[in-house]
């Protein structure tokens, strides 16, 4: 069981103190969804485009081994040097190895969830390596010493005189600024030096391709290839998933990416690394971290088909009105909650939990995973397990049996109604964690049965 | 046993039976190529010219930059004007450069996108480095969609290969769009027909 206080309802609860950054934050966020609304009915064919993700994808999960196994060989003979590991250990250890051979204390990085998921700036800076998050999103959250909240908008929790604020102390902005360009503008001046020393850049990979040995790096801000290409080394890490068949392939997912993630037709960059240029070193890390056994699961293993656009994210009215934070996850949102528990199923016990089921995320997700059915597998799961707190164990077995005896069920409608009238306070208890932010509704006069026994008509 | 050899018998015992990989075919409707290219470039902070002799591109570079720029030029139809690139060996050596001149192979109607490779680029960190991008692409070559972009590609091989569209860009701060991230600042595409 998680430790009281952290629990994601509780995190919650926290993040709901102020009701204004609550409305404000569902309401950027749900900006972005209508816009990959728009997006999306642009395309005649996203129907279409959809299902030819989630089938490639699945025939991907069906034959991975020959995948990477081809992908491995054209990549080496590229010139691009292939790193397996098992877990997000050996992935730092190779990351520092690399760094280390080149007597390097200062690496810069662009987004790569994976490196989130291992814990790998932690890591590095133990070891004594500074490491430079360089989109500007993650950037802001690093000085702020922060996680990302959101996978394609790291950020998205912060207001714009918070952010004044962070760089006035950190890069010495006027204080009281708080204009987006100018703030961008600092961040481009600040970061550029970064590039400019940095030789070592770390980058996330969104596709590899199997037949040609090459991979694609998406961004909006340009600076993973800033970066790549100022340095002497490029190392890309990146989930064995992550792994498509054929280049012509990729025309489906880049259709469907950016259009699903922000709206925009593509992202400003889509880069194909196919081999290092000359003098360069590139590294490709490819990392397990508990994906081969997820594989096994018919359950569960669809979730391994996702591309991060975090277009679940936006349409999530949990995750909207909770914040990013409330996952305690370096994934949140809803693939975060069906993530989450195949790496550790008591540690986070709570998040299947942490949603409505309205079956939204799964309907914009661009390679269809099942997700609001996974969550819902999850849970049993947990029950199964007994990892359920005890106020919601007490009342799904109260439930159960009053389920499963007709006579009681009967009687206890009556019972509701009365206390609903007559002692409307008794509701208003731990074990009713429904009641948290509302009014109980008035009790109707008459059970739904005997009303429909009245008004049936043959 | 290495991880290597670990990863990839757990992958081989656990993966599910194979499906089929889907046939990809998408039919495409717009009428004009172009105008959708322009309004879609346009619509994500590019600028595009339609042009029809080399002259009237560089009268418009001319007029669009200012007189003191550090102009780097690749193309050889525009090095009369700008200069031809010479390959510096330190691609730190171009952190000065404001404008920098280059061919796309192709644009994308319907994303706005303009494929080059590291051919055209002269050196690969000059389309991210410079301050402002100028691309020219012949207006022939306006493809519908990713899929036909792909078929062009097919299986050429190169170092970077790499999708351009519009300035670099971000809204990290409240989603607010400003261009100029860390690359280029703006982006200016003539279309060109001869
Ligand atoms: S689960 Fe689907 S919608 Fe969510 S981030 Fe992954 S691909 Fe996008």
């Amino acid at each position: 069981m998680i430790k009281t206080g952290n629990t994601h309802s509780e995190l919650a609860d926290k993040f709901n103190r102020d009701k204004k950054r609550v409305e404000w934050h569902d309401e950027t966020l749900w900006f972005v969804r209508v816009k990959r609304d728009k997006a999306a009915l642009q395309i005649p064919v996203w129907e279409q485009l959809r299902e030819a993700a989630s089938q490639i994808k699945n025939n991907v999960l069906g034959n991975l081994h020959n995948y990477l196994v081809q992908f491995e060989k054209n990549a080496q003979a590229n010139g691009i040097r292939i790193h397996w590991a098992a877990d997000a250990k050996e992935h730092n250890e190779i990351v520092h190895a690399i760094i280390k051979k080149h007597a390097i204390n200062h690496i810069i990085k662009s987004k790569s969830m994976l490196t989130e998921e291992c814990g790998l700036n932690e890591y590095l800076e133990n070891q004594g390596i500074e490491v430079i998050d360089t989109d500007l999103g993650e950037r802001i959250v690093q000085l702020a010493h922060e996680s990302p909240s959101h996978i394609v908008l790291p950020c998205i929790h912060w207001k714009k005189e918070e952010i004044g604020q962070l760089f006035h102390q950190h890069l010495g902005t006027p204080h009281g600024n708080a204009d987006p360009q100018f703030l961008t503008a600092a961040a481009r001046t600040h970061l550029r030096e970064h590039f400019l020393k940095g030789r070592v850049a770390i980058t996330g990979v969104n596709f590899a391709v199997a037949e040609t040995g090459e991979f694609v790096v998406c961004t909006n801000e340009g600076n993973a290839d800033l970066g790549v290409q100022l340095a002497d080394v490029h190392i890309a890490c990146m989930g064995i998933e992550k792994i498509i068949p054929q280049r012509k392939h990729l025309g489906v997912f880049l259709r469907l990416l950016a259009r699903s993630a922000t709206g925009q037709p593509i992202t400003t960059y889509s880069s194909h690394f196919q081999k290092p240029r000359a003098g360069q070193e590139m590294h490709m890390v490819l990392v397990d971290n508990g994906r081969s056994k997820r594989l096994a699961s018919d359950d569960f293993r669809n979730a391994l088909k996702c591309i991060r656009c975090g277009a679940c994210f936006n349409t999530c009215p949990v995750y909207r009105r909770s914040g990013g934070h409330s996952y305690h996850t370096a994934i949140a949102g809803p693939i975060g909650s069906i993530l989450a528990p195949g790496f550790d199923l008591k540690k986070n016990s709570d998040l299947p939990f942490a949603s409505t089921l309205c079956g939204s995320c799964t309907n914009v997700c661009p390679v269809k995973i099942d997700i609001h059915q996974q969550l819902f597998k999850w849970r049993q799961a947990v029950v199964k397990e007994g990892h359920v707190d005890l106020s919601k164990k007490v009342v799904l077995k109260f439930t159960g049996f009053v389920l499963s005896h007709p006579l009681i069920y009967k009687l206890s409608g009556t019972l509701g109604r009365w206390v609903l009238r007559n002692l409307p306070v008794i509701t208003n208890t731990r074990l009713n964690t429904w009641y948290k932010q509302r009014e109980m509704p008035p009790a109707p006069k008459q059970s739904f049965n005997s009303w429909y026994k009245q008004n049936k008509r043959v | 046993m290495s991880s290597r050899e670990a990863i990839l018998s757990a992958v081989k015992k656990n993966q599910p039976v194979e499906s089929e990989l889907p046939e990809l075919n998408f039919p495409f409707t717009s009428v004009n190529l172009k105008d959708t290219f322009i309004r879609t470039l346009t619509a994500i902070g590019g600028r595009v010219m339609d042009v029809t002799s080399w002259n009237e591109i560089v009268d418009n570079i001319k007029a669009t930059y200012s007189t003191t720029s550090q102009v780097v030029n690749t193309i050889q139809e525009l090095s009369a004007d700008f200069g031809s690139f010479q390959r510096p060996s330190n691609p730190h050596d171009l952190k000065e450069v404001t404008v920098a001149i280059m061919k796309g192979d192709f644009g994308v109607a319907e994303n706005g996108a303009i494929w080059l490779t590291d051919e055209a680029m002269g050196n690969q960190v000059l389309p991210y480095i410079c301050e402002h991008l100028v691309l020219v692409i012949n207006a022939e070559n306006i493809i519908p969609t990713l899929h036909e972009a792909y078929e062009r590609i097919g299986n050429s091989t190169y170092t970077l290969g790499t999708f351009l569209a519009g300035p670099s860009k971000t809204a990290d701060i409240e989603q607010s769009l400003v261009l100029g991230a860390h690359g280029p600042k703006s982006l200016l595409v003539f279309m060109i027909t001869s």
